[in-house]
């Protein structure tokens, strides 16, 4: 444990520069109102009415993100394999490569059904 | 434990000091590579740059961040608001937070007390900096959703799907250093770089470094890439791209709280800067002409080592931002998932194809040659496994009309009695008689 509490002191130290400057800058900054300022900028147009929640996006971002979990947790696997590659032996390798052969599937599918097409 | 011993001993005093130093020195770094950033780039385009703040224009960093500190707060009014205070807070303390596994240098004696120049050390370091990385996206995430703008919008989706997919890359080429370090601790895979190897050429013999970089080129010029793509730089700036997106997930920021996004966007040019330098280019360690003086790994000289080593590979940041265009988006995509992926998966399982042949020379080498092809051969069947065949519109003959719907040029249509009738009548009507019809269709 006294490995990571280190980690936590400079956590707190960064967090308590965070809310200093979010917090000093309130208070040193003039505070001036003006209706066009607190818009949303859009090039001096009146911005574009967006709906509850940010509006909508192109689904291609959301099946980027489906598609990172898959990688992800694939590198989450050979992060262990990698480390321990030595004392595993024959049989890690042999594992590993039926592991990456087999993501290798899913990926050619992906790949040949267009999902990693962008338009 | 597994050689971490020195690391954990630090009296309280000494954690908190070298908490502090290196706070200090990742706030120095970012004001100081701001400047270098303008004047290299300037000087690439045969200007002066910034040089009126201080000497050589050093200062000009920091009158820029005082100057932002008395900017007014700007929230606008269709922003989430706690979000919005949130997001850059989430963005600084992820991007400090990487720090702290970064190795500096060896163990040297600080006040009477012996302890490694580096914070902390954990048997999963590695895995701390990237998780820290990650979480950052949401600071960028969050913000450009929580603006209520566009612009904003765009930029943080952009900003998300490029640095969740260049992760990907990034991950697997440090696998080929896991796998040949042993070890996901930064100062064990330091250490593991330490030993040149003997290289006997043309009859003298002279050791080459034995850095990650050269023996594992293909994982780090992937991991270079990758980095790049990671950090939102040019030439993947894609979430700024100021010629459509204004500024990006930051458009609607301002004050410090813009301040601190582009702190830890600097931040972690330093910090991908200084994993690199760990991971692949030997960290701390004296580089190759230096490295033959035999005091050059001791005491504080690895600290200059270390700095130097970051520098370069921050140059080599501000030198793409200089030299090359922003990608395009889909090309960009492309690059990340088609090409990178695919290639660190293959480069990893020949790598540790190969290092099960030579570093277990008990296991034949016929075997794991044997495993390897078959491998190689099931993914070439893969590839090639015949697909759906593809829904294919039947084709119009070409009727030189561009695509307008035309019935078959050769299609004989049985002339309708009225038409027959309607020519009959038409018959006897002379040319003489057909002007005069005309001139009287147009006064009617």
């Amino acid at each position: 444990m006294e490995l990571y509490g280190p980690i936590v002191v400079l956590f707190a130290i960064a967090l308590a520069f965070a809310i200093i400057s979010v917090v000093g800058a309130r208070l040193a900054g003039p505070r001036r109102f003006n209706r066009a300022k607190n818009e949303a900028y859009e090039c001096g147009i009146e911005p574009t009415p967006t709906g509850p929640g940010g509006g909508k996006f192109p689904i291609k971002f959301y099946l980027t993100a489906m598609l990172f979990i898959v990688f992800d947790i694939e590198i989450i696997f050979l992060y262990p394999w990698a480390v321990a590659f030595d004392s595993l032996g024959l049989f890690g390798f042999v594992e590993m490569v039926l592991f990456i052969a087999t993501v290798f599937i899913a990926y050619t599918y992906v790949w040949r059904r267009g999902g990693l097409d962008w338009d | 434990m597994n050689g971490l011993e020195s690391f954990g001993q630090d009296p309280w005093w000494l954690v908190g000091l070298k908490a502090l130093a290196i706070f200090v020195i990742l706030v120095l770094l970012t004001l100081f590579s701001i400047w270098y950033e303008r004047k290299v780039v300037a000087w690439m385009q045969v200007r002066p740059g910034p040089n009126r703040n201080g000497p050589f224009g050093l200062l000009q960093s920091l009158a820029d961040g005082l100057k932002l500190a008395f900017k007014e707060d700007l929230v606008p009014k269709a922003a989430d608001k706690i979000v919005f205070l949130l997001a850059p807070m989430i963005s600084t303390v992820c991007a400090f937070t990487a720090f702290a596994v970064i190795p500096f240098g060896p163990v040297v004696s600080v006040f009477g007390v012996e302890t490694p120049l580096q914070l902390t050390d954990l048997p999963v370091a590695v895995l701390l900096v990237l998780a820290t990385s990650a979480l950052g996206v949401y600071g960028i995430v969050l913000g450009g959703w929580s603006s209520g703008s566009t612009y904003s919008l765009l930029g943080s989706l952009r900003a998300a799907a490029q640095v969740i997919s260049y992760e990907i890359a990034m991950g697997l080429s440090i696998v080929a250093v896991f796998l040949t370090a042993g070890s996901l601790s930064t100062s064990q895979i330091v250490a593991a770089q330490q030993g040149g190897q003997e290289v006997t050429l043309f009859g003298t013999s002279f050791t080459i470094p034995g850095w990650y970089a050269l023996l594992l080129l293909p994982s780090f010029i992937v991991f270079a890439i990758s980095v790049v793509g990671e950090t939102n730089r040019a030439p993947f700036d894609l979430p700024e791209a100021e010629s459509e997106l204004v500024g990006g997930f930051h458009t609607e920021y301002s004050s410090l709280k813009f301040a601190l996004f582009f702190l830890a966007e600097y931040i972690n040019m330093v910090t991908v800067s200084a994993m690199a330098t760990t991971l692949f280019l030997g960290g701390w360690q004296a580089p190759f002409p230096a490295s033959w003086w035999p005091g050059a790994n001791e005491g504080w000289w690895p600290v200059l080592w270390f700095f130097l080593k970051v520098l370069i590979l921050l140059f080599g940041f501000v030198w793409l931002r200089g030299t090359l265009p922003r990608f395009r988006y889909d090309q960009f995509m492309r690059l990340g998932w088609k090409v990178l992926v695919p290639a660190n998966l293959l480069w990893i399982v020949v790598l540790a194809a190969v290092r099960a042949g030579t570093q277990q020379p008990e296991w034949s080498a016929q075997w794991v040659g044997m495993i390897g092809g078959a491998f190689l051969l099931v993914l070439l069947v893969i590839w090639f496994w015949p697909g759906r065949k593809k829904y294919e519109q039947a084709t119009e003959p070409d009727t030189g009309l561009g695509g307008f719907p035309v019935p078959p040029l050769d299609l004989q249509v049985p002339p309708s009695p009225r038409v027959k009738r309607l020519t009959a009548e038409r018959e006897p009507v002379s040319v003489s008689a057909g002007d005069d019809a005309t001139a009287e269709g147009k006064e009617g």
